[in-house]
């Protein structure tokens, strides 16, 4: 059965700077993905790939080119409505876990839904649970991240990805920061996610072992796809 | 403004309960300074009104001046006026008039006193005096001689008079001697002083002497009138409405006791001006400090300002986020600040009763929900910059995505 398309990228190209200290960071980056897929972005440091996660993210816009991701134009739209469109459909993993040191674990993963919605619900309490028993954490709900180790961040940073059930989560070096045993729970959580709920998962990454567990390499090399 | 925002508004300030508490205190000495600022201020203005006040008439009724009409209108003519000193000054048909002053809103006393220029003469001591011929049961109406009386007692019998301090002291008077008095209608007549008072006014208690007001009648010569109506209004600086009122409704001179006293009006205006700048300047470091703090909190926060606004947080939240715990921290210093300041202001006594020396501050005069009021509105808008800063954080930049 063919999958659907959830995102078109065409001739997306990024620069910095102007004039003789323009540097273009991506360029002419053409690239599709469909829902339920799992790819690996690779390339060595400096390539693009972050600033093409965050401009898929909608983080950061491009220079030129065209961005479509479930039939809406990104390219054109506004701040307030990339901001809306971000936390009902994109779901982020960083490198560093980035929990909001004030809230325990279990109010980290009910942010995104929070803050899209003004206040915390019910059932948003029963989703965040069930992502915390999903990423192993069911018994650590009320701990802050202090209190919890680099691994667990992850993991948590994991669930809060997936809190508003998103069509795509953009992980930007997701085990970049963890021991080899924790990366590789991580990368388990994350393909049982995508298998089990149908999250699409674009990762960045350095390490070959996580690319060799995705379904898709896609290679970028000096602001270029060289392989997808 | 949502209920996530008020969550997480909370949660800021409870994560640092130090830091918190210590900006609140911050607040809550600014406020004090407010409210201490206000309650002297308003204090001593009420001491110095009750002091100027408490043993002079609020409004003085006379016989108007009649000066007569220039009916010459010639560019050219030279006009003499000539004063009408044919007739006495006194208000010949007063006792109507009473009631009416009596109805009228905000008066509290009328006396109607006969009064005139007299000497006292002992031995070969003479002094020039004031007499006051006061109606029974009038004597302590417009000054408190019943509570100002040193020696002696307060009652006026028909050869009995009531003689200040100063001037007893200078004759070598006291009470039970027998003097002299000569009015400036040439009558004379013996008197025993029957009570010395002090009232705190030098010229009061140099030159003046209370009588029986029908004794008055017959010293002064004046067979059916009275000299004036004095009489006391609340509050007292509703005097000259009052008092016009009172010209219209009499058709008698009225002059409040402020027209007498610019110079008092003067400086109190001054010193309610230099409260005002020392409450703003409490007010301005209460800004300053919320605005530093907060751009603060919001630079140590940068990163999280950052996940949250990549998670979905619209700029609006971010910056009702901010500018609530930038509000809190206003409101419950001011709140804080108010309950100090009343709590350090309760053992102090009235006005009515401060000593020489003590600082006249009125408690009811602090300003206390005013202060709670600007302090809040003024934590609000020094936290609004701040806030706007905050929503404008490129997540990108502030998560190093």
């Amino acid at each position: 059965m063919t999958k659907a398309p959830i995102l078109s990228v065409t001739g997306l190209t990024k620069d910095f700077g102007e004039g003789e200290t323009q540097t273009h960071v991506l360029k002419d980056i053409s690239l599709a993905m469909v829902e339920g897929e799992m790819a690996a972005l690779l390339g060595p440091s400096g390539s693009g790939k972050s600033t093409l996660l965050t401009i898929l993210g909608t983080l950061m816009r491009a220079s030129g080119g065209t961005y479509d991701m479930l039939g809406v134009d990104l390219m054109h739209v506004s701040e307030a409505q990339r901001t809306e469109f971000r936390s009902k459909n994109l779901g982020f993993v960083f490198q560093f876990h980035h929990l909001l040191p004030d809230l325990s674990a279990l109010e980290n993963v009910m942010m995104p839904a929070a803050c899209a919605a003004g206040w915390e619900t019910a059932p948003m309490r029963d989703r965040a649970s069930e992502l915390l028993d999903a990423v192993g954490l069911s018994d650590h709900r009320d701990f802050r991240p202090a209190a919890l180790s680099g691994g667990q961040r992850q993991r948590v940073a994991v669930a809060r990805a997936l809190i508003n059930n998103p069509v795509l989560v953009l992980a930007d070096e997701p085990t970049g920061n963890l021991d080899r045993e924790s990366a590789d729970h991580v990368m388990d959580l994350m393909r049982t996610i995508n298998q089990k709920m149908g999250s699409s998962f674009l990762i960045s990454t350095h390490d070959e072992r996580i690319a060799a567990r995705c379904q898709r390499r896609i290679e970028l090399l000096d602001g270029r796809i060289v392989r997808s | 403004m949502t209920p996530y925002a008020v969550k997480l508004a909370f949660r800021h300030l409870f994560s640092h309960p130090g830091q918190t508490a210590l900006l609140m205190a911050g607040v809550a000495l600014g406020v004090s300074v407010f409210i201490f600022m206000s309650a002297l201020i308003g204090g001593l203005a009420t001491l110095l009104t009750l002091r100027t006040v408490g043993s002079i008439p609020h409004i003085v009724l006379e016989r108007p001046d009649r000066d007569p009409t220039v009916l010459v209108n010639h560019p050219g003519a030279q006009v003499v006026l000539q004063k009408d000193l044919s007739r006495r000054d006194q208000i010949a048909i007063w006792q109507p008039m009473i009631p009416i002053i009596e109805k009228t809103a905000g008066v509290i006393a009328v006396s109607p006193q006969i009064r005139g220029s007299a000497f006292v003469v002992r031995g070969q001591a003479v002094s020039p005096v004031g007499v006051i011929g006061t109606m029974a049961g009038k004597l302590s109406e417009i000054a408190n001689i019943d509570a100002a009386i040193i020696a002696g007692s307060a009652s006026l019998p028909a050869d009995g008079i009531l003689i200040g301090s100063v001037l007893a002291r200078d004759l070598g008077l006291r009470v039970g001697q027998v003097v002299q008095i000569t009015s400036d209608r040439g009558r004379s007549r013996s008197f025993r002083i029957g009570g010395v008072f002090t009232l705190g006014i030098a010229s009061a208690d140099r030159q003046s002497i209370y009588m029986n007001f029908t004794t008055a009648r017959a010293l002064f010569d004046l067979s059916t009138g009275v000299s004036r109506i004095e009489i006391k209004v609340r509050p007292a600086t509703d005097a000259a409405g009052i008092a016009e009122h009172l010209r219209l409704s009499t058709s008698l001179k009225a002059t409040a006791w402020t027209e007498d006293n610019q110079q008092l009006f003067e400086g109190l205006d001054a010193q309610a001006r230099t409260g005002t700048i020392i409450k703003a300047f409490s007010l301005v470091t209460i800004i300053v400090g919320i605005a530093s703090a907060m751009l603060l909190s919001i630079v140590r926060r940068q990163a999280e300002i950052g996940i949250m606004r990549a998670m979905g947080a619209s700029r609006g939240l971010v910056i009702s986020i901010y500018v609530l715990e930038g509000t809190l921290i206003g409101l419950i210093g001011a709140i804080m600040g108010a309950l100090a300041a009343w709590l350090a202001l309760l053992p102090l006594p009235p006005v009515s009763a401060v000593k020489s020396g003590g600082l006249p501050i009125d408690r009811q005069q602090g300003d206390f929900l005013l202060a709670i009021a600007l302090t809040t509105i003024a934590a609000m808008l020094a936290s609004v910059l701040p806030a706007r800063h905050a929503a404008r954080i490129d997540p990108v930049e502030a998560i190093g995505a």
